[in-house]
């Protein structure tokens, strides 16, 4: 159901850009943190004239206060790599958060705390525990695929991105399997914007992320008896740097694991049929060799961008791109932009499977912070690529995806496909 | 030219020889050697360049920057003889350099 059938999103704020040119409009109007230009997939050339023409630029009002919007590849990563200038507290999102509703975790600290709990749980996605995982997830998504209608169409999104990212998470936090969807609802229930569909005011995402806690807490309980073991829960219970954290600082950690191994594997499924719909001489191309998989996962998740900023609050007064840049003040890291800057990635604006430096994307960020679970996002994807091309001639869209209603996910509530089978 | 040695982690040697000025992770790079991704490009932000230096040269290739340490303290494979090969510089004192490549990058 389209959200904006269901009268639940806010009408048309006067924040929205969405309509408008922004190349007619004085360049200090531009914001890009209004969700309204990201749902309605008008955001690219907005983020273009700014990288072209105000790269580090200072928007002085907007829904969520005055902020800086870094716009270029190489800007990126200097903010990205240097905590002790640009820091990840108090949080790493455009939108301030409410005291009341904000939990502690390790992407919103900086050092020395950050590493203390990362290393605490990274294991659990290191590549030598992958290898272990990789039989059950192909097993995953050989049945979800073969469960799948042909010539008729259904959502990609519910039938393939969620349900198969709803089982890994279940499965890292060895989550009771049949309860699953709890985990998707309390994710998307963490990062939307109230009103936008998930939840309609912020009583009633924190009523869903106090669902989602005391779960958690009996989880943990059990945990603590039992003897220690590989999912997350059990690595957190037993783990020197954590047994004894405050709770709230446990489920914050929680919901940073669910959040972050959700949405944004789950865009990047649905991110690569879209793309390759939108680019049929790379389906041809991966037709022809599908040992392109590998590396056009990478471009995928590139493309997709699926966390389109990363937020950093100014510990001292710094210059950044020739601006000066206040102790204090929010800088933004548009991800999706970088992602696109041509003077670092040669035909920036082109999906092209075969690209070399395909790795050297900003999508994981870069510096300490650097997505942990960026291995076995790409092994999914590449897993899920495989499976499919033994399948189907085409995974084919229909119609246009309805987007998500915020300016840091960057992903789809929908994509209507149709599957073609091979042969 | 200096002469180096990659050894994967399966025991395959690959030896490269390179001019001196670039960076081991850019020998390996460029001579195709597998086993190094180097997402950042050199620039020290990603850790997944990581190689276990021979013994015998870990006091030859040079000291560790704050950033590296940061960056290689995170690394869940690292032992004492871990560097990240983009921030060791190539020189004619590292001729005959002896370098392992790990099974995986994180």
């Amino acid at each position: 159901m389209s959200v904006i059938e269901s009268g639940e999103e806010p009408k048309q704020s006067k924040w929205s850009m969405v309509g408008k040119d922004p190349y007619a409009m004085p360049i200090e109007k531009i914001d890009l943190s209004h969700p309204g230009i990201w749902r309605a997939n008008e955001f690219l050339p907005f983020m273009e004239r700014l990288r072209i023409e105000s790269p580090v630029h200072y928007c002085p009002e907007s829904a969520v206060g005055p902020y800086w919007s870094v716009m270029k590849y190489n800007d990126i990563m200097e903010v990205d790599t240097s905590p002790h200038i640009y820091s990840s507290e108090p949080t790493i999102g455009i939108v301030d958060s409410f005291e009341e509703f904000t939990l502690p975790a390790f992407i919103s600290m900086d050092p020395p705390k950050h590493d203390e709990q990362r290393r605490v749980v990274q294991d659990v996605v290191a590549p030598a525990n992958l290898k272990n995982m990789e039989g059950l997830i192909r097993q995953r998504v050989c049945t979800i695929l073969d469960d799948l209608p042909i010539d008729e169409e259904f959502d990609w999104v519910e039938r393939v991105s969620i349900e198969l990212t709803t089982q890994m998470l279940a499965t890292l936090f060895d989550f009771p399997f049949e309860d699953r969807s709890k985990l998707t609802y309390w994710s998307d229930a963490a990062t939307a914007i109230p009103g936008g569909g998930v939840v309609s005011n912020q009583m009633e995402r924190w009523q869903a992320l106090q669902e989602c806690f005391a779960y958690f807490i009996r989880l943990w309980n059990e945990r603590v008896n039992e003897k220690p073991g590989n999912d997350l829960i059990s690595m957190l219970a037993h783990g020197e740097a954590t047994r004894n954290m405050p709770q709230e600082e446990y489920l914050g950690n929680v919901i940073l694991l669910i959040v972050g191994g959700n949405d944004t594997t789950r865009n990047s499924i649905s991110g690569g049929v879209l793309a390759l719909n939108e680019n049929p001489c790379e389906y041809d191309k991966l037709r022809e060799n599908p040992m392109l998989i590998r590396n056009m996962v990478s471009e995928i998740i590139r493309w997709q961008t699926p966390l389109a900023h990363m937020r950093r609050t100014a510990l001292v007064d710094t210059e950044l791109g020739g601006k000066q840049i206040k102790a204090g003040e929010k800088v933004v890291m548009w991800y999706a932009s970088g992602n696109r800057d041509d003077e670092v990635i040669e035909r920036a604006n082109e999906f092209l499977i075969d690209r070399e430096n395909a790795r050297q994307h900003l999508s994981f960020g870069f510096g300490l912070h650097r997505c942990m679970g960026n291995r076995l996002a790409e092994m999914q994807l590449s897993i899920v690529w495989e499976e499919i091309m033994k399948r189907f001639q085409k995974v084919e869209v229909i119609g246009e995806p309805e987007r998500v209603y915020s300016s840091f996910v960057k992903g789809y509530v929908s994509l209507s496909v149709k599957l073609q089978p091979l042969g | 030219m200096v002469n180096i040695l990659f050894i994967e982690h399966d025991g395959s040697e690959l030896p490269v020889e390179v001019s001196a000025g670039g960076s081991v992770m850019q020998a390996a790079v460029t001579n195709g050697v597998p086993g190094i991704d180097a997402d950042c490009g050199g620039s020290c932000s990603c850790a997944t360049c990581h190689v276990y230096i021979e013994e015998e040269w870990l006091g030859k290739v040079g000291e560790l920057s704050p950033t590296e340490e940061a960056m290689l303290s995170l690394s869940t494979d690292r032992k004492n003889n871990s560097r990240l090969s983009c921030q060791i510089q190539v020189t004619e004192g590292l001729d005959g350099l002896v370098v392992t490549t790990p099974e995986f990058q994180f």
